[in-house]
Parts: structure tokens; sequence; C-alpha cells
């Protein structure tokens, strides 16, 4: 898939990976629309890539709210045109610091599944049925090891985000043959405020910068080929394209 | 006598029959429709013949087995716009904007409507207070100057445009309701699966029971399935005169691979089943000049019993009664008296003419 003159969406795109993916996104030549919670930061990066010559628009709206779903997909539609690519890279990791699952409040897990996957799932269901009927389109969702590896503490997000994997795998054989490919990425470590939310002791210069990863992700998307529908990627150990 | 001209989405009931059934007059024997919603996934098929003299009943579901491998379906991609916006004139009086396009930059079409709210039928609802050039009309935060006025009929100027008007539009927009729901429509009620870009003010419910299920289903049975971009506009103004110029023009495009899967089925002995009318009065819009042509263009055609087809061979439509504009359309696709027995088969069985209802098939 050719990135250029895409109409792309990006959730969680006002910092950390979303922003590089939105960025990197605009850069390529996509008209990409932004959705995040906080209208403030999502504007300043809205103004900045067009600064630089890119074509992005903001939508302010919450993942994790059931009646945002077709707005999010109306304003964006109406915004960028038809959507060939949808990163759903927007999660919550619950309370922080992070508690391990025994102590974690029945609605704080609710809340988190909501973000991490209803969400996504919702609109998913609304962008694919336009991609499938054109023959084309990517659906990213943003994974992560805690999806793979049982890591206490991290019970909410690492639940959320096997099931997230999971939710990959099925949509991917449920379109196959359509055009439409599903793809689960491992972003890996990257110095982000959600990372430093969940272990602040981290030493930043040991992690990956979002834009590094933010191409690889994208290089994902460019390869057909190799990136093929239902499989769960690793970004890290990527080519980048740069 | 009912009001609403342009019976796209026409609901009505006729008086003197119980508990909103309408009636499908034939000779002598009326047979009656339900009007109730129907679960898209429950949607039930009057198939009846273009050039076969048959009328039979079966499940929507079952749509792959009633088409042949070879045939193309072609559906209208538009999302449903939250149409209805709610406001206030500079006099503080309430009115309605109904969009009847899409929005054009920071320019909004549409028509205004006084006091009340989709409880009313539209046909009832009183009219708006005097609106002319200049005059200030807010719905929300969402701020406009008329720029255009004739009757009900404005256009108007927005004061934000791109990211701003499309979060206020949504934040203040709803679909257009019906009169006789009790709770207002959902947005994502009135979507279809596929829906892409926000033209259409109303829904454009003939795809409304395409289930993602159906849609694999066609495309298992080796039938194809293409899209076009079609704004289908207001149903009901609730002015006669606009009214009796409804549909008005709507913008439509045509994308270059949809016409040559056109062509492609043409070409192997396929059909091309048209998914609504909107998707009829895009394609043979299209093809006015003779030949299919890709790319955007606005449909001014009106479809009737003298119309030919040059494009289309089928159509999946709702249930439209006699009476109904629309039912004059269907008949561009086959004789009056055989549609009307598909609607005493369908009265016999309890198939509902509702928006949101049950289905024919004319092919």
């Amino acid at each position: 898939m050719n990135i250029t003159g895409q109409g792309a969406l990006v959730t969680g795109a006002s910092r950390g990976l979303g922003r590089a993916l939105a960025e990197e996104l605009a850069a390529r030549g996509a008209r990409v629309a932004l959705v995040a919670r906080d209208p403030r930061p999502l504007g300043d990066v809205v103004a900045s890539i067009r600064a630089a010559g890119g074509i992005a628009h903001a939508i302010a709206a919450d993942i994790a709210d059931k009646d945002a779903t077709h707005r999010i997909a109306g304003q964006a539609h109406g915004l960028v045109g038809d959507i060939g690519v949808a990163i759903h890279n927007a999660s919550s990791l619950g309370p922080t610091p992070l508690r391990l699952l025994l102590d974690t409040e029945c609605e704080d897990l609710a809340a988190v599944l909501e973000a991490n996957l209803v969400g996504p799932f919702r609109l998913t269901k609304v962008l694919a049925g336009a991609m499938a009927l054109r023959g084309s389109g990517t659906i990213v969702h943003v994974s992560s090891d805690a999806a793979v590896e049982a890591y206490p503490r991290w019970g909410a997000y690492g639940v959320s985000k096997a099931a997230q994997d999971h939710l990959s795998r099925i949509l991917a054989a449920e379109l196959a043959g359509t055009g439409v490919r599903i793809l689960a990425v491992d972003p890996g470590e990257m110095d982000t405020v959600m990372h430093a939310a969940a272990i602040p002791e981290a030493d930043p210069a040991t992690l990956q910068r979002p834009i590094d990863v933010a191409r690889r992700i994208i290089a994902m998307i460019e390869d057909d080929a190799k990136a093929q529908s239902g499989a769960r990627l690793a970004a890290p150990s990527w080519e980048a394209v740069s | 006598m009912i009001a609403r001209a342009y019976s796209r989405h026409a609901m009505r009931t006729l008086p003197g029959l119980p508990g909103g059934v309408r009636a499908a007059r034939t000779n002598g024997s009326p047979p009656t429709l339900r009007t109730d919603e129907v679960s898209r996934h429950a949607v039930r098929l009057v198939s009846i013949g273009r050039t076969d003299d048959t009328v039979s009943l079966g499940r929507f579901a079952d749509l792959p087995t009633l088409l042949r491998a070879g045939d193309l379906v072609v559906v209208n991609d538009a999302a449903t716009l939250p149409a209805s916006l709610f406001g206030c004139t500079q006099a503080n009086e309430p009115i309605e904007l109904r969009l009847a396009a899409p929005v054009d930059g920071s320019r909004l079409i549409g028509v205004v409507f006084g006091a009340g709210d989709y409880h009313t039928r539209t046909e009832h609802r009183p009219p708006p207070p005097p609106i002319v050039m200049g005059d200030v009309l807010a719905f929300g935060t969402l701020v406009t100057t008329v720029v255009v006025a004739a009757g009900r009929r404005v256009e108007l100027i927005a004061n934000a445009a791109g990211d701003a008007l499309w979060q206020v539009l949504y934040a203040a927009g709803a679909p257009v309701q019906y009169a006789h729901r009790t709770e207002a429509l959902p947005l994502y009620s009135v979507q279809t699966a596929y829906a892409a870009r926000p033209w259409s003010a109303e829904m454009p419910s003939a795809g409304r029971p395409l289930t993602w299920d159906v849609l694999l289903g066609l495309r298992r049975a080796g039938i194809d399935i293409a899209t076009l971009t079609h704004a289908a506009g207001l149903s009901s103004t609730g002015d006669d005169a606009l009214d009796r110029a409804l549909p008005w023009p709507e913008r439509y495009e045509v994308p270059r691979r949809t016409v040559e899967q056109v062509h492609a089925a043409h070409a192997r002995g396929g059909r091309v089943i048209a998914v609504g009318t909107t998707v009829v009065r895009a394609l043979e819009s299209a093809a006015n000049t003779g030949a299919l042509v890709a790319g955007s263009g606005v449909a001014t055609l009106r479809l009737d019993a003298a119309y030919a087809l040059r494009i289309v061979d089928g159509l999946i439509s709702g249930l439209h009664v006699p009476g109904e504009s629309h039912f004059e359309l269907l008949s561009a696709f086959a004789p009056r008296e055989r549609l009307q027995r598909g609607l005493q088969l369908a009265a016999m069985h309890g198939l509902s003419s509702h928006e949101l209802g049950d289905s024919c098939l004319l092919l």
C-alpha cells in the first residue's frame, strides 16, 4: 500500500507514538485525521503538521465513548475523504502507579477494556465496510509485549492487549479476501509519557524514540507482502524505510 | 391527503386505519402493510420479476442465492449526516434546520422548520418565522448567517469551517427523526455497514439489511459489489410546493473502478442490481450521454414507468405503496399490477413498509 494520497486516521494522536505516526503519515503525503480527547495539545500537533506542509485535521473525541464512534468516523470522512489507513493507537493503562490485577477495581478493568478493546472494535466496524467494498485498507492495532507476557501489575492493560491481539486475528480471518489488512504491532519500549507513567524509573536513554517506531510501523503498512493480514509484528526488529 | 411528495423514505399513515397501518390499495382489496422497524438481521424480501410474471417471498439473508454468479450489486456508501439541528433565530424563536445536501466548505443548505420536534409529523410542523438574507441563526455553538432564503429553503454560511465546523456539527446535530418513534434515533442506527463520506441527509436505507454476512455471502457466491456515493436528500420539507419538486438535484460521484465493474458485469452477461433508488439515479445520470462515465455530477433525473433504464437491470428497495412517488419510481422496473401483487404478498405475511423495515427485489 502506498501511503501517499491515502486518507488516514490515528487515535491517541496528541502525543507519543500517535503523534509521531500522524506526523510521519502526513510527511509521506497522507491526509491525516488525528483523534485525541484533549483538544488543546491535539490542536498544537495539527498546527505543527500543517506548518511542515502536511494535511492534518483534529477530532476531539474519546474512543472509549460509544456515542463518539460515528462522530469520529463521520468527521474523519468529512475532513479527509475515504479512509485507507486506521491506526488504533490510543490506549489506557488504568490507574497508575500500576496495581496488581487482584487489587484492580472491576470498574477500572472495564474502563481499560472500553478504551483498548471495545472502542477500537466499534471504530473498526464502522471503518472496515467501506474499505472492504473498495477492496483496500489497512487497520493497525498497537499492541504490547504485555499482551503475551504475564507481568504482575500490568493486568488490566495486558488483558486488554491480549484480547486486542485476538480481535486482530479474528477480524483478519473474517476479512480474508476483501483487501482489508488487519495488523497487530508490538512497538517495543518507547520514551513516552505513557511509559513514564508505567515505569517512572526507566532511563529514557535506553528507550526507542517514537518517530523511529512510527517509521517502522509505516514501513509495515507499505509492505503488503511481508506484513500480512492477521500477523502480529514487532516494530523493533522491523527495518524502517527512511 | 398525504403531504409528503417524495417518498424515498416517506412514512405515512392513512386516516381511518388502526395502529399506524398503511394501505396498499388495489382493486377492491387493500392489503395493509405493517409500519414497525425490523432488525437488520431479520429483514424479509419480496422478489418481483421484471420480465417473468412472478412474485415470491424470502429472507433478505438469502440474497446471494437469489442472484447469479457474475451479477454486480452497486451500493451507495454515503454516510448519514447528523442533519437535524435545533436552534433559534435572532428573535429567539425556536427553529429546526434539516440539512438537505452535503456540507460545502462553510456553506450549509437545508430546510427550516418552526417550533416543535420530531413527535409532530413533518407535514404538520408549523412553518418557520420569516427568514431573510443576513439573518443570524444559531444552533448550539454553531452560528450561521443566511445568504439565500427562499421560503423555508435556506443557504447558510457557518461561523466555522473545516475541523471546527465538523466538530460542532456532530456535537449539535442528530439524524433526521421519524414522527412515530417515541425515542430519538441515534446516529449509529441510520448508517449502513459500509458508510464512508457523510453526504446523505437521510439514510440510504435500502442498504440497511446488507449485513457483513450478506456482503461476504455475495462475494463467496461470485457476485461482485461496487460502490458509489450519492447525496440522498430530504424525503419531505413540510411544504407542498417544495415537496412537489423533490427529489432536488443531488450530488453523486461514481468511481472509475465502479464503471469498470459495471462494464465487466455486462460483458460477462451479469446484471447490475442497484441497492436503493439513489444508486439508480446516480448510475443513470452518469450515463445520460449514452456511456457510463466516472466522476462526479448532479443527478436531476426523474424515474417513472416511461423511463428506459440504460445501466441498471434490477433494484433492491424498501416496500412502497401506490400513491407514493416511490411506487411510481418502482414502476420503471415492473408493471404496476405486478408490483401490487408483490405488496399483497407482503401484506399477507406481515411485512413492514417502514424505511427501517422489509425489502423488495425487482429483477
